[in-house]
């Protein structure tokens, strides 16, 4: 049995909710444009009702505490059908059961979990590093992003007490979706897509005046401060995979 | 006459040979201004070479009073000087950090006129960036041997990590190559450093708000390779500026031959000892994060680190006595000393024991090296007895033998191994 959830952690919360009440614990939580035909299987969509994940999320409390809340979030955001079965299954053993330990590292499901978490954590580092902004005529700093998994969420914290006296947009170019600064407060915005999708031309026109010389300076650097005698192009692609390059100033 | 770019140039390569780019342990937080400091360090990007470029490394000017034969910058040497003005430094570093480039900056200098006068110009840039920029991220500024005190601690109330560094392990190596410099020169920042952050710290306890400090605390470096220290000489006087001063780390940097005209030093050419620069650094993660002392590692009889496998395993390789631990008894810090299996992989494996025995199978999920540490390790499941074979198969069955025919693919570390056992044999 599908359910299908809006696509927002409430609505994947909303999907224990109706397991327990349905008694359909054997669902599995996805997103309408992930399933291929809906021929073959039942399917049942599942509304995002606020009161319902309040409930899911207060048991979730009062069971794992904050920290615990925040693993299953972000192995939500890793994204994928098969890390929000896993995350899905445990939380419902989680109210079937009195206790379940999240640091038994013995138990297979619990590391996958984990494992997730990890990778989830590690991109979200990554993109703390590899977003690259771009100054533009309106002194607006822009930086698009294509990360892995659904981590801008679990960086807009950082930027924002990082660049908090100038406006900036981070942009998830795969997820359409990004964050804009205003030196004030932080908003979520859908509506830029075409404008920076379009072959980045309209962003061109408007950069500020020394951009470019910042970008090419930049470029300068990354070159000279690297050691010739030690070259090591294995770790450094280890280290700044070739999918991140084309947002990365120094590798274009 | 060249533009600013070939000034950044000259100034970034002059200044590379430093190797520290950690941005980790700072504190700094931003308080109506831009920046603060990530505690564990963020690396923006990496250089082809592999090595992480977290900061904005230059040098105020590439010229220099001294000759040491080392340095690229030798006052003897025929390269292009250049010099930054401090406005320049303090324009690049912000708009590099605005752009999300750089965590911040680590800046050092050739020695012009005196050691003051340099001093004084880093500090002038120190003292910009956070007061008029109001700049709250990552600064690792070099302490220049021989200025004034009042100079060094000024400067320390501006910075993040401050840094002298040693350049080759040992006094007698060091008056070979550079006559005019001594340990000693090093020894009195870094001492003044620490006294200052000692005194802070005891300030504190009576007085609620001192400044910060030198938070992320002094590091230095070392030259590898350039002079015929032996590991034991390197590790020992590591070992003994880590307890001394305190320091958060000792970079070890395997020595780069640049100057073409010294006979003193190996020839322009020969490969960097890269291989016993990683060992080097295995050694001091295994002597600060494992518990292990040096004498396990290093002694009078041992005086060199093997090539061919790392220390973890050599030192086990060497204490059979020891093995195979049971990992569903023994201690963390016993399970942090199995080949194979780190500090992370132990912990989990202390957590999951809680709720049952280990078997094999788990263990090999958590992420630990399986097929280095069975020969080190028992599990629920083990076959009694199998644990550790004589430690000569072991070690047959671990360290692989470079073959006749095979070099083409890794001939740099080969030919590295093969030197070493000329020198044993």
């Amino acid at each position: 049995m599908y359910y299908i959830f809006d696509g927002t952690y409430a609505g994947y919360i909303c999907c224990v909710f109706e397991a327990f009440s349905r008694k359909e614990i054997d669902a599995r939580p996805t997103r309408l444009d992930l399933i291929q035909t809906t021929l073959f299987f039942e399917s049942r969509s599942i509304e995002t009702h606020p009161e319902r994940f309040q409930r899911v999320f207060q048991a979730m409390e009062k069971k794992i505490g904050h920290a615990g809340m925040k693993l299953f979030y972000q192995n939500f955001l890793a994204d994928e059908e098969k890390a929000w079965l896993n995350g899905f299954q445990l939380l419902i053993k989680l109210f079937q059961s009195e206790t379940l330990d999240l640091k038994n590292y013995g138990d297979p499901q619990i590391l996958q979990f984990h494992q997730t978490i990890k990778k989830v954590n590690r991109e979200r580092h990554r993109m703390k590093a590899f977003v690259r902004f771009m100054k533009d005529a309106n002194e607006l700093y822009t930086a698009i992003i294509e990360p892995d998994f659904n981590v801008l969420p679990l960086i807009i914290d950082f930027f924002r007490n990082r660049y908090a006296d100038q406006p900036w947009l981070i942009y998830d170019i795969r997820r359409q979706y990004g964050y804009h600064y205003n030196l004030k407060e932080m908003q979520e915005v859908f509506s830029t897509a075409e404008m920076l999708t379009d072959e980045s031309q309209s962003l061109q026109v408007s950069l500020d005046l020394k951009e470019e010389e910042y970008q090419i300076l930049w470029k300068k650097y990354f070159k000279s401060t690297n050691i010739e005698q030690r070259k090591n192009l294995k770790l450094h692609i280890r280290h700044v995979p070739q999918r991140y390059w084309k947002y990365l100033t120094e590798k274009t | 006459m060249f533009d600013f770019g070939d000034k950044l140039q000259i100034l970034a390569d002059a200044a590379k040979y430093d190797v520290s780019c950690s941005s980790s342990g700072g504190k700094r937080k931003n308080i109506g201004g831009i920046g603060d400091s990530s505690s564990s360090g963020i690396c923006h990007t990496y250089t082809e070479d592999g090595r992480c470029v977290s900061l904005l490394k230059i040098l105020m000017t590439n010229y220099c009073i001294f000759d040491c034969a080392f340095c690229v910058s030798r006052k003897s040497n025929d390269v292009q000087r250049a010099a930054f003005s401090v406005k320049e430094v303090v324009e690049l570093t912000m708009n590099f950090y605005r752009r999300n480039y750089i965590e911040g900056l680590f800046l050092s200098s050739g020695i012009f006129k005196s050691a003051d006068y340099t001093m004084e110009r880093l500090m002038l840039v120190v003292k910009k960036l956070r007061t008029e920029e109001k700049f709250h991220g990552y600064i690792h500024l070099k302490a220049i041997p021989g200025a004034s005190e009042a100079l060094l601690k000024e400067a320390g109330l501006y910075v993040d990590r401050m840094s002298v560094n040693l350049e080759i392990p040992t006094e007698e190596g060091l008056k070979l190559v550079a006559p005019e410099k001594d340990h000693q020169s090093v020894r009195e920042p870094l001492q003044t450093i620490k006294t200052e952050i000692m005194a802070l710290k005891e300030e504190k306890k009576t007085i609620k708000k001192v400044p910060l400090f030198v938070p992320a605390g002094q590091s230095t470096q070392m030259v590898i390779g350039a002079t015929g220290e032996s590991d034991l000489d390197i590790m020992g006087t590591a070992n003994e500026f880590y307890k001394t001063y305190n320091l958060k780390r000792v970079y070890y940097s395997g020595y780069i031959p640049i100057n073409p005209k010294d006979s003193l030093l190996p020839q322009v050419g020969t490969a960097p000892p890269l291989q016993r620069e990683n060992r080097l650094y295995q050694t001091d993660w295994l002597l600060r994060f494992y518990g292990f002392s040096l004498h396990e590692i290093l002694n009078t009889k041992h005086q060199n680190l093997e090539l061919d496998m790392d220390p973890k395993l050599a030192w086990a390789i060497r204490n059979p006595q020891f093995f195979p631990i049971d990992i569903n008894t023994a201690s963390y810090q016993w399970i942090i000393r199995i080949p194979g299996v780190g500090r992370q992989s132990a912990n989990k494996i202390v957590q999951a024991r809680n709720f049952g025995k280990l078997r094999e199978d788990q263990v090999k999920k958590m992420g630990i090296a399986f097929n280095r540490a069975k020969y080190f390790m028992s599990c629920a499941d083990s076959v009694f007895g199998l644990g550790f074979l004589y430690p000569e198969q072991v070690k047959k069955a671990l360290v692989k033998q470079p073959l006749i025919g095979e070099a083409s693919n890794s001939s740099r570390l080969i030919s590295e191994v093969d030197s070493y056992q000329l020198t044993l044999f």
